[in-house]
Formats: structure tokens, C-alpha cells, sequence
């Protein structure tokens, strides 16, 4: 097994197992974390791309490490996005669940509707 | 889409068209407090000019408009492509920004007496944000920009949604952040998947030389799931109705009317020109199928909603159903060799007309909350008594959602009946009568209620300034002569894109 084809497994792992844990997980900070584990195998599957593609002489295909450098700017964004939301989240309601009505929040009278 | 490979005239508005709106963003971030509304509506005046600009170039030369960023020809290079379809789109989002622009002086100027607020100075740095973002998305010409485009455009309209800081806007905004990562990650894994394969990213160059095979296949399905997450459609669609009916009502209409766009837009650019050779007529009904069930479920339970605006967010994930009905209606006609041309006009048609009347509609609906104080439907009375001009909106856009004659919904519904017959998909052609059926319910059931006089001493809860009630109407009045497109000389839609067919 060539070493393209191991970090290409490696990828694959690190996304079905970040995309199982966002979609079980209920808690917000680990979807975000598992968010984060999908990022890392596409970001690998990526590395294992410029590897394979490279031209001889070259350790690797340079367009998709320029590609992943800013791919991994726009994932940290995302991530500090989403911490600031929930924070901001957990400072308005006592709470970080996602539910339309929390079991331990007072449900205000006007919905989610209102202005 | 032709790889023309030399920057066209009028190829720098392209890059005008992207910069322009975020250096709004640039110097309205530094210089804060009141100068942030000036320096955004000065943006609104000179981005319209510009889309203007790029329309005219497109006419003019009747061919795509291209700017090589550095004077670099792809594939090394990068390139911004303006045909047809980015012409249209950009028109539309600058007329409705505009529109939302005007209307929202009122709701976010900033309050006398203090120098900056917060609401009013991230929802102007906001809006000009989304414009760049959309420009980028329609503009882009390889699928690397586009993924920054969208994250651009999702991270432009994720704070929208909280702008008020509630707790329930909060935590609808987080649920639409997860969504649209997840889709663009999937996007992400699909575009890298491309790059392995082919070596490009490039949609010209790719529409030349991808072909059926589990590669494509994968790459195709990955990143059309993932746009349809960000996009709303069935049944990736309950994040949408707490985030736009919860958001204040300028926001509301850039989020409903524009932001859900700029994903769509890019699941057209997927299917019909970076790997038309991997799409099949099965996959296509796939499509047209979920567009169908998000028709029912969207317009049956917005019937069912008792507020306002989340009847219209609802009636939006209806909508968002009407646009994905184009896909097997074109894929069709060009697996049996007709000219699809029609069908994509109908469905960008479609796409526009939502955004005008939707915008239009939100507005409409904001103005009735400051009116009565609540936005209870069972409770809409007198309201066209104080606000006849918004009434009146509210009646041709939603119109215009129905389909009568001569909106510019009509005449979409038009283009993409007789081409669904054409092809004999006489399915779509029931989805879209039975659709317009229910919406007409809706929108029947909310007017009638408005028009119903006032209670003896009732007095409205504010006042709303004209100018506000005039930009409502201007929209739905777009909207609703939208249908007169039909007598243009020229056919914006396929300008650049007879390349396309087979």
C-alpha cells in the first residue's frame, strides 16, 4: 500500500467518524468539534492529492497546499463563529441545547416568532 | 460556456462588482458610528451602477464577460465569468438590495442621541457583505472561489438572523451555522475529490472533460447534498423558518429573498456546466422530486401557520421546491436534443420573481408587526385601513408566488409548464398547478383578513414612514411586471451559453 493510499484511508476514517459524531452528538461545542474532525480528513484526503499528483522531482503538487492553507482559514473562522454563538447563547438563556424549548428555559409568551 | 482566454471589455466591472461592496465593508468598519448607513447606501448606488454596467457589456458584445484576475489564463490562473445567468442574477440581487436598502433606513438608522449602536452597525456592514459574497458566487468561474464564496455568504448571514440578541434567534442562528458547514464541507470533499480526478477546478475546463464514473458521481452527489443543506431544500429544510422568521424584517428578506439563492445558483453551475457529463435524467427527477415534496410540505404547512412571518418563511421552502424543478425539465430536454433554453430562462425567472416578491412580502410583513404590535394572522384586521400601499404589495407579490398573469411568476411557470410537457414529464406540470393552488390559499386567507375594517377606537401601535411603504411596493411591482420580460428583445438568460448544448 503506497503511502497516498494510507492517508487516503486515513481521510476517509476521519470523515465518516466526524460526520457520525455531528449527526449523533446533541451538545453544540461537540458538533462543532466533530465539524472540525470532518475538516481535518478533507484537509488530509487533500495532502494525500498534491502528494500523488506531484510532477517527478516534486515532493508534492503545490495548488492544493495554496487550496488547503486557505481552506483551513475559512474552517478556524467557522469554529470561532460558532464558539462565539454559543457562548453568546449560553450568556442570553442558562443553556447551549439546541431544542426549540430547553426543559430548564421559560418559554416566553411571544414564540419564536416575534420581532 | 466557452475557455475564452483574454479579459472581454467591461471585464473589470467584474472585479468591481465583488470589491466594491466589501471595501463598504473595509472603511465602514473603521470609521463606525453614523458614517457606517452613509458609506452603505453610497455603496448601494455605486454596486447598482456597476451591475448595470456588466449587463450593458453583456448585451453590448452579446458573449460572456471575463476578467483574468493578473492577466493569468486558467488553468494556472484564475477567472471571473459573468454570462446569462450571472447577468440576471446580479441585476436582481442589486435591485432587491437596493429596495431592502431604502426600507431598512428606518429600522436601522442609528438612534438619536447615541453615536453607535450595535444592531444597526453590523446589520449595513452585513448587507454589504452578502451583496460581495452573491457577486462572488455569480461571478466565480472555478469551483475553489466558489467555496469561499459561500462561506463568505454564509458567514454574512448567519449573524443577520441574531441581530436582536434574543435567545431564540441565537440558538436558530447556531442551528443554521452547523447546517451550512456541514454542507460546505461535504462541498469541499466534493471539489478536492474533482481535483484528484481531473486536475482542474476550472468549471470551463472541467465541463469539457468530465465524464460518467464513479469519481464524478461521488464528487457530484457530495456536493449537491451539501449545497441543498445550505439551500433549504426538502428535507434538509428545518433550520430555515425560526431563522428567517425570527430575524428582523430587513434581515429576514436578505436572508429569504437572496442568501438561499446564492446556493441554488451554484447547484446550476454543478449540474448544467462543470459536469454535465456526469448528470443523468434519473438524478435530475431525484432532484425535481425533492422540489416536489418540499412544494406540498412548504406550502401546506404555511397554511397552517398562525403568524405572518412564519407563513412566509414557509411559503419560501415551497418556493425554494419551484427552483429545483428546472433541473429535470432542462436535463430532459437535453437528453432528447431540444433546445433547453426556455426552461433555464423559466427557471432563472422563477428565482428572480421569488426574490423580489419575497423581499417585498418580509418587508410587508415587518411593517403590519409595527403597525398592530404582533403579526397573529386571526388578528390582521384594519390593517389595510393604515397601510393600503403595503397591503397591495403583499397582494402582487404573493400573486406573483401564485403565478397570475403578468408576473414574472407566471410567466416562469409558463416556460417550465410547456417545457415539462414538452418533454412529456407531465408530473412536474401537476406539482407546479396544485402548488399554485395552496399558495393561492394562503395568500387569499391573509389578504382577506387584512382588508377587514378596524374595531371601533382602534388606533395603530406606530406610524411607519412613507418612504418605507413605497420600497415594499416598488418590489412587489417589480415582481409582478417581471412577466413582461417575455417582450425583451433579447434573451439575457442564454447570452455565453450556447456552448452548452451537446
Amino acid at each position: 500500500m503506497s503511502a497516498s493510499t494510507l492517508f487516503g484511508m486515513c481521510a476517509a476514517l476521519l470523515i465518516g467518524a466526524g460526520a457520525y459524531g455531528l449527526i449523533v452528538n446533541a451538545h453544540p461545542l461537540r458538533k462543532i468539534l466533530a465539524f472540525n474532525v470532518i475538516g481535518s480528513g478533507v484537509f488530509l484526503l487533500f495532502g494525500a492529492i498534491a502528494h500523488r499528483g506531484a510532477a517527478a522531482g516534486l515532493g508534492g503538487d503545490p495548488v492544493p497546499q495554496a487550496l488547503l492553507i486557505t481552506g483551513i482559514v475559512v474552517a478556524f473562522s467557522a469554529t470561532a463563529l460558532a464558539v462565539a454563538l454559543l457562548l453568546r447563547l449560553f450568556a442570553a438563556s442558562g443553556s447551549v441545547s439546541l431544542a426549540d424549548t430547553p426543559p430548564n428555559t421559560p418559554v416566553s409568551a411571544d414564540g419564536p416568532a416575534g420581532e | 460556456m466557452t475557455a475564452a482566454d483574454t479579459t472581454t471589455p467591461g471585464g473589470l466591472l467584474l472585479a468591481g462588482a465583488v470589491l466594491v461592496p466589501f471595501i463598504g465593508v473595509l472603511t465602514g468598519m473603521v470609521l463606525g458610528g453614523r458614517n457606517v448607513e452613509r458609506i452603505a447606501l453610497a455603496t448601494l448606488v455605486v454596486g447598482l451602477a456597476i451591475s448595470i454596467g456588466v449587463a450593458d457589456a453583456a448585451i453590448q458584445s452579446g458573449a460572456t464577460v471575463v476578467y483574468l484576475l493578473g492577466g493569468w489564463a486558467p488553468p494556472l490562473g484564475i477567472a471571473l465569468r459573468a454570462d446569462g445567468l450571472s447577468v440576471v442574477m446580479m441585476l436582481a440581487v442589486a435591485v432587491v438590495i437596493c429596495g431592502i436598502g431604502i426600507y431598512a433606513r428606518a429600522d436601522f438608522g442609528m438612534p438619536n442621541g447615541t453615536s453607535e449602536a450595535r444592531a444597526p452597525y453590523a446589520f449595513w456592514l452585513l448587507l454589504l457583505a452578502v451583496w460581495g459574497a452573491l457577486n462572488l458566487v455569480f461571478v466565480s468561474g472555478d469551483l475553489f472561489t466558489l467555496y469561499v464564496a459561500l462561506e463568505l455568504l454564509t458567514f454574512a448571514g448567519v449573524p443577520l438572523v441574531c441581530l436582536d440578541g434574543r435567545a431564540e434567534t441565537l440558538r436558530a442562528a447556531l442551528r443554521y451555522l452547523l447546517f451550512a458547514l456541514f454542507g460546505s464541507l461535504l462541498y469541499l470533499l466534493g471539489a478536492v475529490l474533482l481535483y484528484g480526478a481531473y486536475g482542474t477546478l476550472d468549471i470551463a475546463l472541467l465541463g469539457a472533460t468530465v465524464h460518467p464514473g464513479g469519481v464524478a458521481l461521488a464528487a457530484l452527489a457530495l456536493m449537491t447534498v451539501g449545497l441543498l443543506a445550505k439551500t433549504a431544500l426538502f428535507p434538509l429544510h428545518i433550520w430555515l423558518p425560526p431563522a428567517h422568521a425570527g430575524a428582523p424584517a430587513a434581515a429576514s428578506a436578505v436572508l429569504s429573498a437572496l442568501v438561499v439563492k446564492g446556493s441554488w445558483f451554484l447547484v446550476i453551475r454543478l449540474w448544467m456546466d462543470a459536469m454535465p457529463g456526469a448528470v443523468t435524467l434519473p438524478s435530475a427527477q431525484l432532484l425535481g422530486a425533492l422540489g416536489a415534496a418540499a412544494i406540498f410540505v412548504g406550502n401546506v404547512v404555511a397554511l397552517r401557520q398562525a403568524r405572518l412571518k412564519l407563513l412566509i418563511a414557509y411559503s419560501t421552502i415551497a418556493q425554494i421546491g419551484y427552483l429545483f424543478l428546472m433541473f429535470p425539465i432542462v436535463v430532459g430536454l437535453d437528453r432528447a436534443h431540444l433546445d433547453s433554453g426556455a426552461a433555464m430562462s423559466g427557471g432563472m425567472l422563477q428565482a428572480i420573481s421569488h426574490a423580489t416578491a419575497k423581499a417585498a412580502m418580509f418587508m410587508a410583513a415587518g411593517l403590519v408587526y409595527k403597525v398592530l404590535g404582533h403579526d397573529r394572522i386571526a388578528d390582521l384586521r384594519g390593517v389595510a385601513g393604515v397601510l393600503p400601499m403595503t397591503v397591495v404589495a403583499f397582494a402582487l407579490g404573493g400573486a406573483s408566488l401564485i403565478g397570475l398573469p403578468p408576473s414574472g411568476g407566471f410567466f416562469a411557470k409558463w416556460l417550465l409548464l410547456s417545457a415539462a410537457l414538452a418533454t412529456a414529464q407531465w408530473w412536474w406540470a401537476v406539482t407546479m398547478l396544485v402548488g399554485g393552488l395552496l399558495t393561492s390559499m394562503y395568500v387569499f386567507i391573509v389578504v382577506v383578513r387584512a382588508m377587514a375594517p378596524a374595531d371601533a377606537g382602534w388606533a395603530p401601535a406606530s406610524s411607519v414612514p412613507r418612504y418605507q411603504q413605497w420600497a415594499v411596493l416598488g418590489l412587489a411591482l417589480c415582481s409582478f411586471v417581471l412577466g413582461l420580460a417575455a417582450l425583451l428583445p433579447v434573451d439575457i438568460v442564454q447570452i455565453g451559453r450556447s456552448g452548452v448544448l451537446p
